[in-house]
């Protein structure tokens, strides 16, 4: 997965769960759950659904990895990556 | 038009899912109404044929104005005056009876208007000896003015709907897609900048902000200040390890689809209900000037709405329900309350509620209790602190679970007995 896929996914994916989201104005570097109100059953459900369109496992103690856009989107990329190694 | 919480004055009904001559039975949800707070499925509370619509779609209506008439003998359909089917001798809601109390209306002066005679609240308004002003700005403004109905069952979130009416943009040209995602904001904005424009404004502008979020503000506002005004809070606090819960939820979850994970919010909201059920004197009405227990838990969940605003639904006998069915429940109610529908009864029905505003980073929540309920558990967010534990100093993942009670209704001494059973049941999280 190339980081343009992986930003595509997040975004989409984020836009799922967070219907009226300025995307736009999210900086890549900011807490998603802080800045887009997400409750932890809103996390649950963006990590369930970037789970099943890509396929990869994301365990519990990944979450924290995921806590930005720029790092939800590096993760899906690393994770992908291993996933082929 | 029923009560649908104790903060409903009026609703607009949206779509009825029945007609004339139709069958129904108790429960069968037979139209869809909007209040202030959300889009409500309302069931029906006899069985019989539908006679008579008296409420067309589209219109907005004081609680208490009957909808339809239901008749039980279908041979009685002919006759346009077909008796009503019987009705419990309750003269006057609950609700009702607390409005009128709150007002200073003697309820044996006061002539129903409502099903079968029964004094609604607008009566007990009516009747008030001082003019009480009306809760409402500009009702006229209000009044949906009418429309095209929207097609078949297509699902338009709240907040959508209510964009809709003030673009002016056709609901019925939108349809959601085949997955049932609700119509959503944004495919109402999208089609309104499509729309040629009559006005000659930009229709791409943002909107005033809708008029649902400021009724619901209102209805919040009125809710939480009777509230205050009458139930005499306490408030008792206790910090509450949460080790053993993340250590088996953790365990479970490893086997689990991210979707059918557990939660720690699902285990406090299990080990409140099994809690209210042990400690029974949490669990039910004030009413009356006396305690009216509970027959069964049933648990409101405050939920935050996106956009704005609160709503409490219940999830139903959750003391019964396993860690992972609660689970499931938590996320329907979340999500129904947030873009689709709630059933009419998960607004009412609720005997104690919990509010969760640990996602929200802060330390513990004081809550406001829901009339007529007796009593609201907060609970703040899990971290990880300094504890002594066994005469070490160790780190454990701790919770604040606060209690507001009605000292009408309990006592202090209560209220700690009811945190320390909430507490030793999340020692033993495998009972849950």
């Amino acid at each position: 997965m190339t980081p343009e896929q992986s930003r595509e996914i997040v975004v989409a994916e984020l836009l799922r769960v967070a219907p009226d989201a300025e995307m736009d104005g999210l900086a890549p570097d900011t807490d998603l759950r802080s800045a887009l109100e997400l409750d932890s059953l809103d996390f649950q459900n963006l990590v369930a659904n970037l789970s099943r369109r890509t396929g990869l496992r994301i365990e519990e103690e990944d979450y924290e990895q995921m806590s930005t856009l720029d790092r939800c989107i590096s993760f899906l990329v690393g994770r992908s990556q291993q996933g082929h190694s | 038009m029923p009560s649908l919480g104790a903060d409903m004055d009026e609703g607009t009904l949206t779509q009825w899912l029945v007609k004339p001559g139709d069958t129904v039975r108790r429960g069968d949800v037979v139209a869809v109404i909007d209040t202030d707070k959300a889009t409500v499925e309302v069931e029906c509370f006899d069985s019989g044929v539908v006679e008579r619509i008296m409420v067309p779609q589209g219109e907005r209506v004081p609680v208490g104005t009957p909808l339809a008439t239901i008749t039980t003998e279908p041979a009685q359909l002919p006759q346009p005056a077909a008796p009503r089917p019987p009705c419990p001798p309750a003269l006057a809601s609950p609700p009702v009876r607390e409005y009128a109390k709150q007002l200073g209306v003697d309820l044996a002066s006061v002539s129903g208007t409502g099903r079968n005679g029964a004094i609604t609240r607008a009566d007990v308004r009516r009747a008030a000896p001082v003019v009480t002003p009306e809760p409402r700005g500009a009702p006229a403004a209000q009044v949906a003015t009418p429309k095209a109905v929207e097609g078949g069952r297509t699902q338009v979130t709240p907040y959508a709907r209510q964009l809709a009416k003030q673009l002016g943009v056709d609901l019925a040209a939108l349809t959601s897609d085949s997955t049932g995602t609700p119509v959503r904001a944004a495919q109402v904005r999208a089609a309104a900048t499509h729309q040629p424009s009559t006005s000659g404004e930009p229709t791409t502008q943002s909107p005033q902000e809708p008029d649902r979020l400021t009724a619901m503000r209102l209805a919040t506002a009125r809710l939480m200040a009777r509230s205050k005004r009458e139930i005499p809070h306490y408030y008792l606090s206790t910090e509450i390890d949460m080790t053993r819960v993340n250590a088996l939820l953790r365990g479970r979850n490893l086997e689990l689809p991210v979707e059918d994970r557990v939660l720690a919010a699902a285990a406090l909201l299990k080990a409140t209900a099994v809690t209210a059920r042990r400690v029974p004197a949490f669990n039910g009405h004030w009413l009356d000037d006396q305690f009216a227990p509970g027959t069964a838990v049933h648990l409101g969940v405050a939920i935050s709405l996106r956009g704005g605003g609160l709503i409490a639904p219940a999830i139903r006998s959750a003391d019964e329900l396993d860690l992972a069915e609660l689970m499931r429940r938590l996320g329907d109610l979340v999500r129904r309350a947030r873009s689709g529908r709630l059933r009419g009864t998960e607004l009412t029905d609720a005997t104690i509620t919990v509010t969760n505003l640990g996602d929200l980073g802060v330390e513990s929540v004081h809550g406001v209790i829901y009339p007529p309920q007796v009593a609201l558990v907060g609970f703040g967010k899990l971290s990880e602190r300094p504890c002594a534990v066994d005469g070490l100093l160790g780190v454990r993942s701790m919770v604040t679970a606060t209690l507001s009670a009605d000292h009408r209704a309990t006592d202090g001494h209560t209220g700690a007995r009811f945190l320390s059973t909430l507490n030793e049941l999340l020692q033993r999280p495998e009972v849950l």
